[in-house]
């Protein structure tokens, strides 16, 4: 397997707080399944905002906890 | 009503009933597509083989219809393609839509230049009738032998020996080889008790063949959660005739017996044509299934088509994939036969036609999964992404309604030769090969896959090289080259494309195996070179 190309340093600059809230309000109001929806979309907008199959797949894998460390 | 005739084909006592026992070369089980092709290129090669089939006439509704560009190149080669192609609907562009609004299209031939077109659909009986026609001119090479069944296999040691049934009674039959033709019920791997391993979906598609006068564009069109069928998949293609192929997805909780029934399909092909009248031609209620045998090769019993292999139609993998099995297989039995490679050879049909099983079944299974998700967060992606592609490009594109089929390449497997690191781009060792307008030494309009010729062939561009015995060659010179080479094939790359999508360059070389894919290529060929890559792709060949 190719070596690892996920970077899970932090890289959101002085955004942190933002982006938590903003994820935050996006889901208020919303039933559980509209959420669920809500979500779905979402990773399907960021990974085409990556557009690399290999760090998608990588983080995909991590998120599930297969990878080491 | 059914609108094409079937006719049947005349029963022949077989002489060896009366104790004539022979022994031929391959015993081909099964008369399709499949069956017909190989008994059809192995001809063509110069090698004899009997074709039983245990009934007496061609396909029973029109089941594979979508014959891909590759697959038309292989008829091509094997004389039958110019009938597919006046009989057939040609298409290329594909419409998706979600419920009432269409979301995509697709063109899966973009670009001019190629002699075939991405698709051509005909009815497998028309295309069985062609190849039977086509087989009846090798009378002394093709035994085609109907109502013959094939009740008992032995592997022999230097042989198969097969019981064969027929209305005059039994008889046993010796083959070098034998190749399984006989479709996803195969009789021969039943004999041998092989199974398939793989995925089955418990999804049931309703697929009818209705007759109706119909201005639809020659496209096809996939429906998900159309509002003329209760939510779920819909597809429509033109056939000729005036014949439409409609796919239904039922569900998987639904009775095929009712489901068959005409006066239940009636309504349901009513609500997707509306008023216009129709006549229901043939029906059939699938589970559809991604599965293949384990290995295609079992000693002198040799798998091929939907004996090795089947997939769901989503895609046209099926038929596409038993014919590119063919291509593959032909010549190495053929070489292996005639003494001209050694037995490993066959192995690599294994190598490679697992690959290509492979990369059908994960396609067709993926195209079978976006269309009925297992469990409430597959269901949520799946909508998901159907409902961003009316807003959003990219999801367009995630839309799975099928990938259509196409060749499998072979890059990295071992008959190929290590690309030339000379080259930028074009056509790698392993990569089917690639049409282009030429014209030939008489300024005659022509396509270079057509002139390519049988059996092994050095693609030279620009000068002739030194080619080993026993293999073709072909210069290909630019419309500004004016040097002239007697005693050779020479085409004149007519629009450039021919250089442009090889990647050539003045000088270099293709060799090209006799199933038009590359095997090796050299920036500066000699002939050392070729004859090592033509041992390599021939499994180091017999001298």
């Amino acid at each position: 397997m190719s070596k690892a190309k996920l970077d899970t340093s932090y890289r959101l600059g002085q955004q942190g707080d933002d982006v938590y809230a903003a994820l935050i309000e996006a889901h208020s109001g919303l039933s559980d399944e509209a959420s669920a929806r809500l979500n779905a979309r979402l990773v399907l907008l960021l990974a085409n905002q990556i557009g690399d199959g290999g760090i998608i797949i990588e983080a995909i894998l991590r998120a599930r906890g297969q990878l080491a460390g | 009503m059914t609108r094409y005739q079937h006719k049947r084909f005349a029963f022949r006592r077989p002489r060896e009933i009366d104790g004539d026992s022979g022994r031929v070369p391959v015993l081909i089980v099964g008369a399709g597509p499949v069956g017909l092709a190989l008994a059809i290129d192995l001809a063509m090669k110069g090698v004899k083989c009997v074709l039983v089939d245990e009934n007496d006439v061609v396909s029973v509704g029109s089941r594979a219809i979508c014959w891909s560009k590759r697959t038309l190149e292989i008829f091509d080669r094997l004389g039958v393609a110019d009938r597919m192609i006046a009989k057939g609907v040609t298409w290329q562009v594909g419409r998706l839509f979600h419920r009432d609004r269409e979301v995509y299209s697709f063109d899966l031939l973009p670009e001019a230049g190629h002699k075939h077109p991405a698709f051509v659909n005909l009815q497998q009986y028309y295309v069985e009738e062609y190849l039977i026609d086509r087989a009846r001119e090798f009378p002394d090479l093709i035994d085609l032998c109907f109502k013959n069944r094939v009740v008992g296999i032995e592997q022999t040691g230097d042989g198969v020996a097969a019981e064969i049934e027929t209305p005059d009674g039994r008889y046993r039959l010796e083959a070098d080889y034998l190749v399984a033709c006989d479709g996803v019920r195969s009789t021969v791997r039943r004999l041998l008790g092989l199974d398939f391993v793989g995925q089955g979906f418990e999804e049931r598609f309703l697929i009818a063949d209705v007759e109706m006068k119909a201005e639809f564009p020659p496209e096809r069109w996939f429906w998900f959660e159309p509002p003329f069928h209760n939510g779920q998949s819909a597809l429509l293609h033109k056939q000729p005739d005036d014949i439409w192929r409609i796919d239904l997805q039922l569900g998987p909780d639904a009775d095929p017996e009712f489901e068959m029934r005409l006066e239940n399909v009636a309504p349901r092909i009513k609500a997707v044509v509306g008023d216009r009248p129709f006549e229901i031609d043939w029906v059939s209620v699938y589970t559809f299934q991604c599965r293949r045998l384990e290995r295609f090769v079992h000693d002198r019993v040799i798998f091929a088509g939907d004996s090795a292999h089947i997939v769901s139609p989503f895609g046209a993998r099926g038929g596409n994939g038993g014919i590119q099995d063919v291509d593959n297989l032909a010549w190495k039995m053929a070489a292996v036969i005639n003494r001209e490679a050694p037995v490993r050879l066959l192995a690599t049909y294994d190598e490679e036609r697992i690959r290509g099983a492979d990369e059908n079944i994960l396609n067709s299974a993926r195209a079978t999964s976006f269309m009925t998700p297992k469990s409430q967060i597959e269901r949520i992606f799946r909508d998901e992404i159907l409902a961003l592609a009316g807003s959003e490009p990219f999801a367009r594109r995630m839309v799975n309604s099928g990938r259509l089929s196409q060749p499998c390449a072979l890059g990295d497997l071992s008959l190929q030769t290590e690309d030339d690191s000379g080259f930028s781009g074009g056509l790698p060792p392993g990569s089917p090969c690639a049409d282009a307008p030429v014209r030939d030494a008489d300024g005659k309009s022509g396509w270079l896959l057509s002139n390519l010729g049988q059996g092994f062939k050095v693609l030279s561009f620009g000068a002739p090289q030194n080619v080993p015995d026993g293999v073709g060659q072909v210069i290909v010179l630019g419309v500004e080259e004016k040097a002239r080479f007697g005693g050779h094939v020479q085409l004149v790359d007519a629009e450039g494309l021919a250089a442009r999508r090889y990647g050539a360059r003045a000088g270099c070389a293709y060799l090209i195996r006799p199933d038009d894919h590359v095997a090796a290529r050299f920036v500066q060929p000699t002939r050392q070179k070729i004859e090592i890559a033509l041992q390599i792709a021939l499994a180091g060949r017999l001298i």
